[in-house]
């Protein structure tokens, strides 16, 4: 049986996580009889072990589907019939625009302290809807301690019907004390062939190219599907699996670093760069700023917190443009290595078999191991600050050696 | 007395240097005075000016004296005094000068595109970025004052406060005052002994040319002189990048070709091609992963960033040597 086809209503874009779903579908049904039980008023909650409680801490590798997750989840606990898919209320709360659903997330960097503030201050209010008053936060790995801080007693003690959802990549990504106030779900990394089949019945792409973007995206849902529909995407990676091949010498290491970083940033660039524009333009708009009129004395002011919004947004697309290529370089080892040990698994680039037996005849395991190492710990220092191109010179360096 | 010149009805200062602005603002004026000595000045900033102001004071005045009009920050004048400049400029009025000055940047740029349009005269004060710039600035100050410095010491004065050309200007001054005759480097020794203002691509030339000891000293200077640690490191990834690309090009090829395909400048390509002794390029990627990691230790990474950057000097001075 595969989950995608048989799963109904707000769970449909959930791929391949049959066990959260079921755990979340119990839940919402426990929240729907109690909100019944309290409209009632029979009496004190005695259901035995109560399969919802106040606060979720969903985790899981990058594009397995946790905000899909949380808004499904949410969408259920709106929705009167426990998730139909069908009514406003599941339309509404999947698509973060449900009067009682808060989504946090962010463009930038991190989540700050009045940001989690005003998260507090509307997570006590009473749920317009009647029904529960769901925060979502779906970049919780990203609110800075403070932030986390201002959020504790919120998600201990949250008024009876307020839900909080926290998304993160790991547990290890929240405070402590965030995740000992959160019942913990973990998903798992979806199976390529379920990934493909979502491709083919939601997207209609074509099964042999549904296949290759579900491999070569390694169970990252969105990254599929834009590998799937989107030529510059697909050309762009091309790219990027050049690189393991490209690295003669010292030279030509630092072009190759040098090459991956621009495109990198030309990607980032084009994404946010035509929604800055728009916005700027509106904002001047909307402050009358223009020709042959009187500059209103703030305006500039305001005008110069949106571009230093603007400018965070950018930073962190191009960090992400650069995080995407490391993976596909690491699956490109990870696949070396899979050949080198003779493991009969399925390849990440399979389209690359060539170059890939190649590059594994010519070195050691060992080799592949260190390399893998040095794209991850590019990885890691990027995330500490190290500057982008410094970082990813001394991974290609690396992988040139030995 | 014959009176001279008058100044022009417009001028635009313009450019980042903000002593050269003001001495060309000062010049002006004293042109203005010398021209009629019942000149009046008036100093306006851009910023908060009201529309109208300046073309109220440039009427003309009972007895006829010439009206000096400065606006400083011009960059920052609202909508309105931007258009008002702009009728200004285009049909300036007799009996009054007026001097725009612009710290340059895109800030008014329209404005100021406009002014040049006009053919008023327009003075630049770009900034001097590079030593040889700096060097001729110093020996333009001591002529002006009708003194000589020798090359070596207005270079060791460079050395010294070349960060900030108004504390040049003043050193040259003081030199000019408290000296007579030649100034020559052991002058300039006993003013400014043990001084060395540094900037990160100083340190970062000196750890590549295998100067570690000079690097170290430098890097000393440079971060007591208010240098951040973080841009002492990016300029050792830059100077290292540079010659890793300089090094991979065939020899033979001339520097501006090399400078056009690899998008720096030729200045740049003949200072990596002169750092390019002595270094293989192995040493250059050992060099590269020691100043990467160095970059993590500085950005919180480590707990001492001037430690880090110590070193990395040490390490590209073992990774040429080996």
């Amino acid at each position: 049986m595969t989950a995608d086809t048989e799963t109904p209503g707000v769970w449909a874009d959930l791929v391949g996580q049959e066990r959260i779903v079921e755990i979340l579908r119990e839940a919402a049904e426990a929240a729907a009889a109690r909100l019944s039980r309290s409209g009632s008023h029979t009496g004190p909650d005695v259901a035995p072990a109560d399969a919802m409680t106040h606060a979720w801490l969903l985790t899981g590798p990058p594009g397995s589907g946790r905000s899909t997750a949380a808004r499904a989840f949410a969408a259920a606990l709106q929705c009167p019939s426990g998730g139909c898919g069908k009514c406003s209320a599941c339309h509404t709360a999947l698509a973060a625009t449900h009067a009682d659903v808060e989504v946090a997330n962010t463009r930038t960097l991190s989540i700050g302290v009045a940001d989690a503030r005003a998260l507090v201050s509307r997570a006590s209010r009473h749920p317009a809807g009647g029904r529960w008053q769901v925060m979502v936060v779906e970049d919780a790995d990203r609110l800075t301690e403070q932030a986390a801080n201002a959020l504790l007693k919120a998600i201990e003690e949250p008024t009876p019907r307020t839900v909080w959802l926290l998304c993160a990549p790991a547990v290890d990504d929240v405070l402590p004390t965030i995740r000992s106030r959160c019942r913990h779900l973990s998903l798992r990394t979806p199976p390529t062939t379920a990934v493909a089949a979502v491709l083919v019945r939601r997207d209609g792409v074509d099964p042999a190219m549904a296949a290759f973007a579900a491999r070569a995206a390694q169970g990252h849902i969105g990254r599929a599907r834009r590998l799937a529909t989107d030529e510059q995407a697909r050309l762009r990676r091309h790219d990027v699996m050049q690189l393991p091949l490209s690295l003669g010498r010292v030279s030509a290491a630092i072009t190759a670093a040098g090459d991956l970083v621009k495109a990198a940033t030309e990607d980032a660039t084009e994404e946010v760069g035509a929604l800055a524009a728009h916005e700027t333009e509106d904002m001047k708009r909307a402050l009358g700023v223009g020709a042959g009129t009187r500059q209103p004395g703030n305006a500039s002011a305001q005008l110069k917190v949106l571009e230093d919004e603007q400018k965070k947004r950018a930073t962190r697309a191009k960090r992400d443009g650069i995080d995407r290529a490391l993976i596909d370089l690491a699956g490109f080892y990870r696949d070396v290595l899979a050949v080198q040990a003779g493991a009969a698994v399925e390849l990440v680039n399979e389209e690359m078999r060539d170059a890939v037996t190649s590059v594994a005849r010519h070195s050691s395991a060992e080799g592949t191991l260190r390399r893998i190492d040095a794209v991850l710990a590019a990885r890691a220092a990027i995330d500490v600050n190290v500057a982008p191109l410094l970082a990813v010179e001394a991974m290609t360096v690396a992988l040139m050696s030995g | 007395m014959m009176a001279s010149e008058p100044p022009a009805l417009v001028t635009l200062v313009t450019g980042p240097e903000e002593l050269l602005r003001d001495r060309a603002v000062s010049h002006i004026v004293s042109q203005a005075r010398r021209h009629d000595a019942t000149a009046e000045v008036q100093k306006l900033s851009a910023v908060g000016l009201e529309q109208g102001r300046i073309t109220a004071l440039a009427n003309p005045s009972l007895f006829g004296e010439l009206t000096v009009i400065v606006v400083g920050d011009l960059g920052e004048a609202a909508d309105g005094v931007v258009h008002e400049l702009r009728a200004y400029v285009a049909a300036p009025p007799e009996g009054a000068a007026l001097v725009l000055v612009h710290g340059g940047g895109v800030k008014g740029k329209a404005l100021v595109d406009a002014v040049r349009k006009s053919k008023a005269p327009v003075i630049e004060c770009k900034a001097l970025k590079w030593e040889n710039e700096k060097i001729a600035f110093v020996q333009a100050e001591f002529a002006r004052a009708k003194h000589t410095i020798r090359p070596d010491a207005a270079s060791a004065l460079v050395d010294a406060v070349g960060n900030d050309l108004r504390e040049l200007a003043n050193a040259c001054s003081q030199l000019v005052a408290d000296t007579d005759g030649v100034v020559d480097r052991a002058v300039v020794e006993r003013y400014h002994a043990g001084r060395v203002e540094a900037s990160g691509f100083r340190v970062a030339d000196a750890a590549i040319e295998g100067r570690s000891a000079d690097a170290l000293r430098l890097l000393r200077h440079a971060l007591a002189t208010g240098v951040d640690p973080v841009p002492v490191n990016a300029a050792f990834a830059a100077g290292l990048r540079t010659l890793a690309r300089v090094g991979g090009m065939p020899r033979t090829m001339k520097p501006d070709d090399m400078a056009r395909d690899l998008g720096i400048s030729s200045f740049q390509v003949r200072k990596a091609r002169g750092q390019l002794g002595g270094w293989s390029a192995e040493a250059v990627a050992a060099s590269i992963t020691a100043v990467a990691h160095a970059d993590e230790q500085i950005k919180g990474g480590g707990t001492d960033p001037v430690y880090a950057l110590e070193r990395a000097i040490v390490a590209i001075a073992a990774a040429r040597a080996s």
